[in-house]
């Protein structure tokens, strides 16, 4: 919607509450070329909503803080242009559903973090060279490079059925640990075996490879095909290749 | 005293960058007990943010690089008011930071024989910055981190400290609240380590995210700590223009170093028109040889687009001045040029510059390998901050050191792009060790109950007024800085700034907040808007007391060089009357071997 001026206007429908609950709030903002939700949602605090709770850092898709729920499609804040969006419609913006409400927009993501440390550190082979370096072919770092642009958005996370639906929190570290896990497996260097545990304790087996987290993901990574799907053919070849099983029981 | 949450730790470390990150492991290393305070999650400070490399003389691309070459190259950027011990321990131990990266994992990218692969970047004389495309930041954070959480540390996210506790003269600790609650935590601490990061946020348009409001230059300056250099404020040439929402969003040098070029609204290299004196000698002075430098032709000196961040910026302003700028004000960077001279051009831009390619394709619309960009200068870095011992990164205050982008000494008058991460590791390191060290050799401090108990009042006090909003106040001082103390300066206006910044803090004291302490972006803002004015008054202080230009301060009543005041840092402190003092003091006297290398490599 234009006035005379050239400037438009759009409403917002954004979730305000906490963990004792909530409703949606209607913003009506002034809106101008090339902004992003984010644009918006900053407008809003300023001018109409001060304590409006809304977690970001960079503004520029590269540290996956402002994760939410734009028209029910999980995205960055800050990479979606108000452009791709109708307006003639409000704008819902809601927080990630997976995880617990803190307040408004933001949500307690400290599960992440908790699960992180669970696996495996890295463990490089002793250094190729004398002094103490390594030599890696560029066709090799290539190969992981994909995992490790994760900015941790969670995103991936918030989609998963098996979290969001299901809450395996404590069998199922989700897909964003499954690209960590395969980034570490993947790197050149890396030498520790992480196969039984995504077996056993962080649930790979739950994962029925709908490919709703790569659907997702702002960083473009295949994470069903890419990662999970080379880590289950290892749990496979190491837990249900008859051969190897057989030279498991002779050990 | 009321009752607040309690940590005790050893070594407190304020920030969870790189410098912060680092210093935390070191500490951990040293068998401190380690706490790390971040405003926000691990993983997402600044650092990650960062695009073009890590500058080290590794030596992998030309063999004739070497330490002594990166710290006249420091030095010439710097135009000599870095602190030259700085200068050379970050010469000599960046190598060795960054093979440790390696070893806990980072992967860089690889030359032929399978060593880490370094690229060109402005003022540094040979490729010397190791990177990951265009996702240095990323890749080191996340290095940081995954090794961090092994290694012992204890994180609080999501908080922030408002103030550092003092017993007698020394540091005793740290007070803050949780974001998420807003609750209010006490540290306990022996030694306290600030890596807080920057200042960007004191400017209208800047590369910097919300966090960089100042704090640990404010926290440092009203615990007693000297500040210094805070007049450089460093603003990148190339940053977003149009559309105005992606306004100041950082363009890597990256794009300059893969080949890119600057033209004016008539298609004219610009750069090649003005290429300062101490620069000539390295500098190409023709399109043809400087394309073959970005091509790794050693023989050819480099274009002039890769002169240091200073020179380039103020020559774009120039251009959109003398009214030979682009549509919305900048000038125009083309990378698609390149088409004409490698066959697959497109998909080598995008392969060298993924993320470049992103950011314009989704937030401007534009395809950087058909058109050219638009791009102005934006408020990126800030060369000055907390004055420390060059080994130990201690302050004056003892007990409290500092690292990182919060930290003065190593750049002084201008940073050349890549030494910042290459810092956070040198420094950020140093600073972890000796704090633990410090912590060691020094019995437990005690906390002042009346100081805590006034801190968390004031921090209350938005809460019980009714008046104007802490936004508005807050875009209202970017507007003030952007205009008054930005790329070009001059005295009246500067003095005009002051004026104005006691208005300005006259009006935070005012602001109110509406809602509860859970969460609350307001509230959050009011905090911060404090620290802002802080610094804000201390660069336009510094600003005017130089009266000079030189590197990233350009005054243009004082267009050259003065000796008198360049052979000085400037710093500001408070004196015993609580007022902002500004001094200047005279360079240390260098070494004669660094002095030699400097003439040598002249
Ligand atoms: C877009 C961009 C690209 C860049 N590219 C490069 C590059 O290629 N090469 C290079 O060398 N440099 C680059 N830089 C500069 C470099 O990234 C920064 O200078 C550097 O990352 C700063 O690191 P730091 O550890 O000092 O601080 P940060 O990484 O910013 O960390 C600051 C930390 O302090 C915390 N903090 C702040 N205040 C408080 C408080 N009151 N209480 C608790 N915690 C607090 C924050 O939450 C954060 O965790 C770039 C900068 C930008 C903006
Ligand atoms: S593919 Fe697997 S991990 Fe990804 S969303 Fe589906 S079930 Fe979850
Ligand atoms: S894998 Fe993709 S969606 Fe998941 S956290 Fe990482 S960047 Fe986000
Ligand atoms: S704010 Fe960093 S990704 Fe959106």
């Amino acid at each position: 919607m234009s006035n005379e001026t050239g400037a438009s206007t759009a409403t917002f429908r954004i979730w305000r509450g906490n963990s004792s609950g909530g409703a949606f709030h209607d913003y009506t903002t002034e809106i101008s070329e090339g902004m992003v939700v984010l644009d918006a949602v900053h407008r809003i605090q300023a001018e109409q909503a001060n304590d409006l709770a809304v977690r970001w850092n960079c503004k520029a898709g590269k540290c996956g803080s402002c994760s939410a729920e734009i028209n029910g499609n999980p995205r960055l804040m800050c990479m979606t242009r108000l452009n791709a969006l109708p307006l003639t419609d409000p704008v819902t913006i809601e927080p990630m559903k997976a995880f617990p409400l803190v307040k408004d927009l933001v949500t307690d993501v400290s599960w992440n973090f908790r699960v992180k440390p669970q696996i495996k550190k890295f463990t490089p082979r002793l250094p190729d060279a004398s002094d103490g370096t390594w030599r890696m072919a560029q066709a090799d770092v290539d190969r992981v490079q994909e995992f490790r642009k994760c900015i941790e958005c969670f995103l991936c996370q918030d989609v998963c059925h098996v979290l969001r639906e299901h809450r395996l929190f404590e069998y199922f570290i989700g897909p964003r640990f499954f690209v960590n896990t395969a980034a570490l497996d993947m790197h050149p260097l890396d030498t520790a075996n992480r196969t039984a545990d995504l077996r056993q304790n962080q649930g790979v087996g739950y994962c029925n490879i709908t490919k709703c987290c790569t659907n997702v993901c702002p960083e473009g990574i295949k994470i069903t095909d890419n990662a999970i799907i080379p880590l289950k053919e290892r749990v496979v070849d190491q837990y249900f290749d008859p051969l190897r099983k057989l030279f498991r029981i002779f050990r | 005293m009321a009752e607040y949450e309690t940590h005790d730790y050893e070594v407190l470390v304020i920030g969870a960058g790189g410098a912060g990150l680092r210093a935390a492991i070191e500490a951990s290393a040293n068998q401190a007990r380690v706490g790390v305070v971040t405003k926000s999650l691990l993983g997402k400070a600044h650092t990650v943010m960062a695009e073009g490399g890590i500058a080290a003389a590794l030596s992998n691309v030309d063999e004739r690089d070497n330490w002594r070459v990166h710290f006249a190259d420091t030095m010439r950027g710097g135009q000599y008011l870095n602190n030259w011990r700085m200068a050379e321990l970050h010469a000599k131990e960046a190598p060795d930071r960054v093979r440790e990266l390696e070893a806990w994992g980072a992967l860089f990218d690889r030359t032929k024989d399978g060593r880490i692969l370094q690229r060109n970047f402005g003022g540094h004389r040979y490729p010397r910055l190791a990177h990951v495309g265009d996702r240095t930041g990323l890749e080191m954070i996340r290095t940081l981190q995954d090794y961090g959480i092994h290694a012992g540390m204890e994180v609080h996210m999501e908080c922030t400290v408002i103030t550092l506790l003092k017993d007698d003269g020394r540091i005793a600790g740290a007070f803050g609240y949780d974001r998420e609650r807003g609750r209010f935590l006490l540290f306990r601490a022996k030694a306290v380590v600030l890596a807080t990061g920057g200042i960007g946020r004191a400017y209208k348009i800047t590369s910097n995210s919300w966090e960089y409001t100042g704090d640990g230059h404010a926290l440092a300056y009203e615990a007693g700590a000297s500040l210094m250099d805070m007049e450089f404020v460093q603003f990148h040439p190339t940053g977003m223009i149009w559309p105005p929402s992606v306004r100041g969003i950082l363009v890597t040098e990256g794009v300059r170093g893969e080949g890119g070029v600057l033209k004016n609204s008539d298609g004219r290299r610009f750069m090649f028109d003005d290429i300062p004196e101490n620069y000539r000698a390295q500098t190409a002075d023709n399109e043809e040889e400087g394309w073959r430098y970005t091509q790794g032709d050693r023989d050819a000196r480099r274009p002039p687009e890769l002169l240091t961040r200073d020179h380039v910026a103020r020559c774009i302003l120039r251009e959109v001045r003398e009214g030979r700028g682009s549509p919305h004000g900048g000038v125009f960077l083309d990378i698609a040029w390149i088409k004409n001279r490698l066959p697959n051009g497109a998909e080598h831009i995008k392969r060298k510059l993924p993320s470049m390619y992103h950011q314009f394709k989704q937030l401007a619309d534009i395809d950087i390998t058909q058109e050219p960009m638009e791009i102005g200068p934006t408020t990126h870095y800030m060369m000055g901050g907390v004055r420390v011992d060059a080994d130990s990164q201690m302050s004056d205050v003892p007990g409290l050191f500092a690292a990182g982008e919060c930290g003065a000494g190593l750049h002084g008058a201008n940073r050349l792009g890549g030494n910042s991460l290459s810092d956070l590791l040198v420094f950020g390191k140093r600073a972890g060790e000796y704090a633990a060290r410090f912590a060691k050799n020094n019995g437990a401090a005690s906390v002042d109950p009346q100081q805590i108990d006034a801190a968390a009042q004031r921090a209350l006090e938005p809460f019980n007024r009714t008046g104007e909003s802490p936004f508005q106040v807050q875009q209202d001082l970017q507007e003030l800085m952007q205009n008054l103390a930005g790329i070009v300066r001059r005295e009246e206006e500067m003095q005009h700034a002051l004026i104005e910044l006691r208005r300005l803090e006259e009006r935070a004291n005012r602001v109110a907040v509406a809602g509860n302490r859970e969460y609350n972006g307001g509230w959050h803002t009011a905090l911060d808007l404090r620290n802002l004015i802080t610094v804000s008054e201390i660069i336009t202080r510094a600003g005017i007391e130089r009266k000079e230009s030189r590197g990233a301060h350009f005054r243009e009543d004082f267009p050259s060089k003065n000796d008198a005041v360049g052979r000085c840092n400037i710093i500001v402190r408070r004196d015993v009357s609580g007022e902002m003092q500004v001094i200047r003091e005279p360079l240390a006297e260098m070494p004669a071997e660094l002095k030699q290398i400097i003439e040598e490599m002249k």
